[in-house]
């Protein structure tokens, strides 16, 4: 997929979000290229969930815009959309990956159904390349590909959020958004999980939002880094610089405390 | 040779025309009208308790109350057949309550009650067809949920639907749905078309008939007006398929309408008859049979 | 040759004349008037008016002699009867506060102000078949003088409002918009307490007396006290237009259930003890306090308490708990269905040949 290079995937511009009194987003502005992966870093109870779920629509800002550059609608502002319109403009072009796998996945149906669906979504109505399409994502993602016609509730963890990878990128989105996607996996796990991202990240040239407390997640994958405190963004810059040399307190604290094994 | 019309003295003074007053019948044309203005979408509407339970056509029953006039001809089938005992006690409903003809000749009722079939021969221009639907929600196995269902419809997110079929196909190598089989209606709103048998499916695409949906107990009204696509839902590579039969009829010889099986004697002997009565009186009559 | 059977219009005939002459049983014994329906089965005269959602006694009374006693198709029988019936108005709200009490218990207080009034009930019996009732009237042997029934004061205060007055208890809502009707706007969800209440009123006592089980056994616990029963007569008043002041139509006799509920409080308010509530004709004592219980089961969204039980579930008991809508069908299976069996048969057919195609090939 060609990508126009010059215009951004994803513009960013005063978010703010309060729950009553508290505020858990303040000022947030970021831009997203086209094979960018961009890892937002910090503490439980930073915002940086809660910013990606505001991206994705399912929180609503208080403040600020959120402008996409659609496929075929030019630039749209997700903080102003109705749930038609999303779907309309949006189509499959935004995946979504959940830190739990079970969230993203329709576990009673099996796992060609799971990568099937959102091709369905987009039109395709031929049973036969739905299912040959479904079958050479199993293999990128490294699922047994005589596992098809199983419902993911039998799979392992690792397995199951290796379905929801491919179930997010089989319609090759603009972006993706993805929250902790190796939380909850046991280390050797989370590595190979890990590998298998940087591997199509780079392949299929995604423009990737990844939200992590995990900064050696942080810096496998990402190109840039932005670190957030208290709902506010506090640093930000290329990954390997931020993390080698980091100019806030906040930072160089997350930085030290990082356990080098 | 024609089916004598009956025409039968209407008990008026002790019922509306009809049975329901004119309040319910305002309020469930409203509904009507709604629903031919949005193909295939469910219209909810506040139904009221008929003398035949639930479950039994009170939803068919009161569209018919609602749009039967006292010049209309009128046609109840079950199952096809004119003489199954609700479509009798049906018509004797309409009969005793609106004094209307009835007739069991498809060709010349001007308003057909059904449940369960669409005629055999072809519906005409001015013709009304009223199917009694039990589960009017097509997405109701996937979702038990009206709250879901009802957003599912308002963003044609349909996917759940296709994938049942994938399901079907990739589990038993074909869709198993068997009647009921659910459509796309004027390329937007996905629809039961209650429960007829595939075979029927097609004659609603573009019928030149207006056909009204009621479910009673569900309380939602649907339509399709005349002219309207209806295409059921399939894939490219496994297209929408009906009955067959290896036989024809053994009355009159038709191989191309919905046949019952009968089981005739202890050894499990097997007849196939039209399950259209009226189609297949009018074959024998005009010379078929075997 | 095989004919079909037709002559479906004589079977039905026949059909309803062998319904009259079950009903009506052997010619020796003395045929069941309605007036003996009426006062003496009248506990479930007082079903059916609660489920029928009509008070009539004696239509009620003639609904189950109809119905050879068949309560839920005596309920139908009323509930299509009230199809017929024109509405002119609606009643001003009834003042259960005020009314003439022929029972009224609360098993929250030791002892209340009015007194605690046990009233006709059963609930101190015990149940042994009394085969003197076979006989005739067993409780009018000779010398024995008859309880005179005893109605309490009326305006007997209202446990709910002592706990009122010191904010114990969350206080009711008065409605400040259009009360709903469910027989005017058919369902939808959420749907708002008014709506709520008025489907369970009308809603099958086994289907509710079911799921308030299911709560008290942990299915949904709201740790329920029965605040108050009272069951008696009071008055139904409508305001006429043209009069502009309320005038007494007639008295019906009803059963009201006030259940104290697990106590709540939030960040704006203290805790307080939360409501149920119950209503039924009659004396319809188990149905109230069903009711009471599936009514504050119902209410867990307001509460923030986390919705897992199936009494809870509004769209669940809200659309199961109709028993006109159930019975009709669950019955309608009965209905020829042999079109679409004919469908699947046909399905299952090509699947078991496709099978065996397979087989045969391996």
């Amino acid at each position: 997929m060609t990508a126009d290079l010059d215009q951004p995937v994803l513009e960013v511009r005063d978010l703010a979000k309060s729950y009553g009194d508290r505020r858990v987003l303040s000022d947030i502005a970021l831009s997203l290229w086209p094979g960018e992966v961009l890892a937002i870093v910090g503490e439980s109870g930073s915002g940086k969930t809660t910013l990606l779920r505001c991206i994705d629509g399912q929180i609503a800002p208080d403040d600020g815009e959120i402008l996409f550059h659609s496929r075929s609608q030019g630039v749209v502002d997700l903080a102003t959309l109705s749930e038609s319109q999303r779907r309309r403009v949006i189509g499959n072009d935004l995946g979504y990956v959940h830190q739990n796998p079970r969230d993203g996945l329709r576990l009673d149906l099996s796992a060609g159904a799971n990568i099937g669906e959102p091709l369905l979504q987009a039109g395709l109505r031929h049973y036969g390349r739905i299912r040959q399409i479904a079958g050479e994502w199993l293999a990128k993602v490294e699922i047994d590909a005589s596992r098809i016609d199983e419902p993911p509730l039998r799979f392992s963890g690792g397995m199951q959020q290796r379905l929801q990878i491919a179930r997010n990128l089989v319609t090759e989105p603009r972006l993706v958004l993805m929250d902790e996607p190796t939380g909850g996996l046991d280390v050797s796990v989370q590595a190979r999980l890990l590998d298998l991202l940087r591997r199509l990240v780079a392949d299929l040239d995604l423009a990737v939002i990844l939200v992590t407390h995990d900064l050696g997640v942080a810096r496998l994958l990402a190109d840039r880094l932005m670190v957030m405190q208290a709902g506010r963004i506090i640093e930000t810059g290329l990954t390997d610089q931020v993390l080698d040399d980091p100019h806030q307190p906040y930072t160089q604290l997350l930085v030290s405390s990082v356990l080098q094994l | 040779m024609n089916a004598p019309i009956a025409k039968t003295e209407s008990t008026a003074g002790s019922y509306n025309f009809a049975y329901l007053d004119e309040q319910s019948k305002r309020m469930i044309r409203r509904a009507i009208l709604k629903a031919v203005a949005i193909p295939g979408y469910q219209v909810p509407f506040a139904g009221r308790e008929m003398p035949l339970p639930y479950g039994w056509g009170t939803g068919g029953i009161q569209v018919t109350a609602s749009v039967i006039g006292r010049d209309d001809i009128l046609k109840v089938i079950d199952q096809g057949a004119d003489d199954t005992t609700n479509a009798v006690s049906i018509r004797k409903f309409f009969a005793k309550t609106a004094g209307v003809r009835t007739t069991t000749r498809t060709a010349e009722a001007s308003l057909i009650q059904t449940r369960h079939r669409i005629p055999e021969t072809p519906l005409k221009a001015g013709q009304i067809i009223v199917f009694q639907v039990p589960i009017p929600e097509p997405l109701r196995w996937l979702e038990p949920r009206e709250t879901m269902t009802r957003r599912m419809h308002a963003l044609a997110d349909y996917g759940p639907m296709y994938l049942k079929l994938y399901e079907d196909i990739a589990r038993f190598g074909r869709v198993t749905t068997a009647y009921d089989f659910p459509t796309v209606v004027n390329g937007r709103y996905l629809m039961s078309p209650s429960p007829i048998p595939r075979l029927d499916n097609p004659k609603l695409d573009r019928s030149p008939a207006l056909q009204l949906f009621g479910a009673g107990r569900e309380k939602r009204i649907y339509a399709i007006p005349p002219h309207t696509t209806v295409k059921s839902l399939d894939f490219e590579d496994h297209p929408f398929t009906t009955e067959r039969w290896s036989q024809h009829c053994a009355r009159c010889g038709a191989s191309d309408s919905f046949l019952d099986e009968l089981v005739v004697d202890d050894r499990g002997t097997r007849r196939y008859v039209c399950s259209d009565t009226d189609y297949c009186d009018s074959r024998l009559a005009a010379g078929g049979g075997r | 040759m095989y004919v079909a059977v037709k002559g479906g219009e004589q079977a039905i005939d026949a059909a309803h004349d062998l319904v009259a002459r079950d009903r009506r049983g052997d010619a020796v014994t003395p045929e069941l008037s309605v007036a003996q329906v009426e006062q003496q089965l009248g506990l479930a005269v007082d079903r059916v008016m609660a489920e029928g959602a009509l008070y009539d006694r004696r239509l009620a009374a003639l609904a189950i002699k109809q119905a050879a006693g068949d309560i839920v198709e005596a309920i139908f029988l009323l509930r299509a009867y009230r199809t017929t019936l024109p509405r002119f108005g609606a009643s001003e709200p009834v003042e259960t506060a005020k009314m003439a009490v022929a029972r009224r218990i609360s098993a929250v207080f030791k002892d209340i102000p009015g007194g605690q009034f046990l009233g006709p009930t059963f609930d101190y019996s015990h149940r042994l078949l009394d085969f003197a009732l076979e006989e005739g009237d067993a409780s009018l042997s000779e010398g024995e003088t008859r309880v005179e029934a005893t109605t309490g004061p009326d305006h007997l205060l209202p446990v709910s409002h002592i706990l009122e007055r010191e904010g114990l208890i969350e206080p009711e809502m008065v409605a400040d918009q259009p009360v709903g009707d469910i027989t005017r706007t058919p369902p939808t969800y959420p749907a708002d307490r008014d709506v709520r209440l008025q489907a369970l009123a009308r809603g099958d006592e086994g289907f509710l007396l079911s799921l308030a089980y299911s709560t008290q056994r942990g299915y949904g616990r709201n740790h329920p006290f029965a605040g108050e029963i009272r069951s008696g007569h009071v008055a139904v008043e409508i305001v006429p237009p043209e009069l502009g002041f309320a005038i007494t139509m007639g008295e019906v006799e009803l059963t009201e259930c006030q259940m104290v509920n697990q106590f709540k409080g939030s960040a704006e308010k203290p805790p307080q003890f939360t409501r149920g509530y119950g209503l039924a004709f009659g004396r319809s004592e188990r149905k109230a306090m069903a009711m009471s219980l599936v009514d504050r089961a119902l209410r867990a969204a307001e509460f923030d308490e986390e919705i897992s039980a199936p009494a809870q579930d509004e769209e669940f008991v809200l659309s199961h708990a109709d028993n006109v809508e159930a019975s009709g069908f669950v019955q309608h299976l009965k209905l020829p269905h042999y079109v679409d069996f004919q469908a699947e048969l046909d399905v299952l057919r090509r699947l078991r040949d496709e099978l065996d195609l397979q087989e045969a090939a391996e």
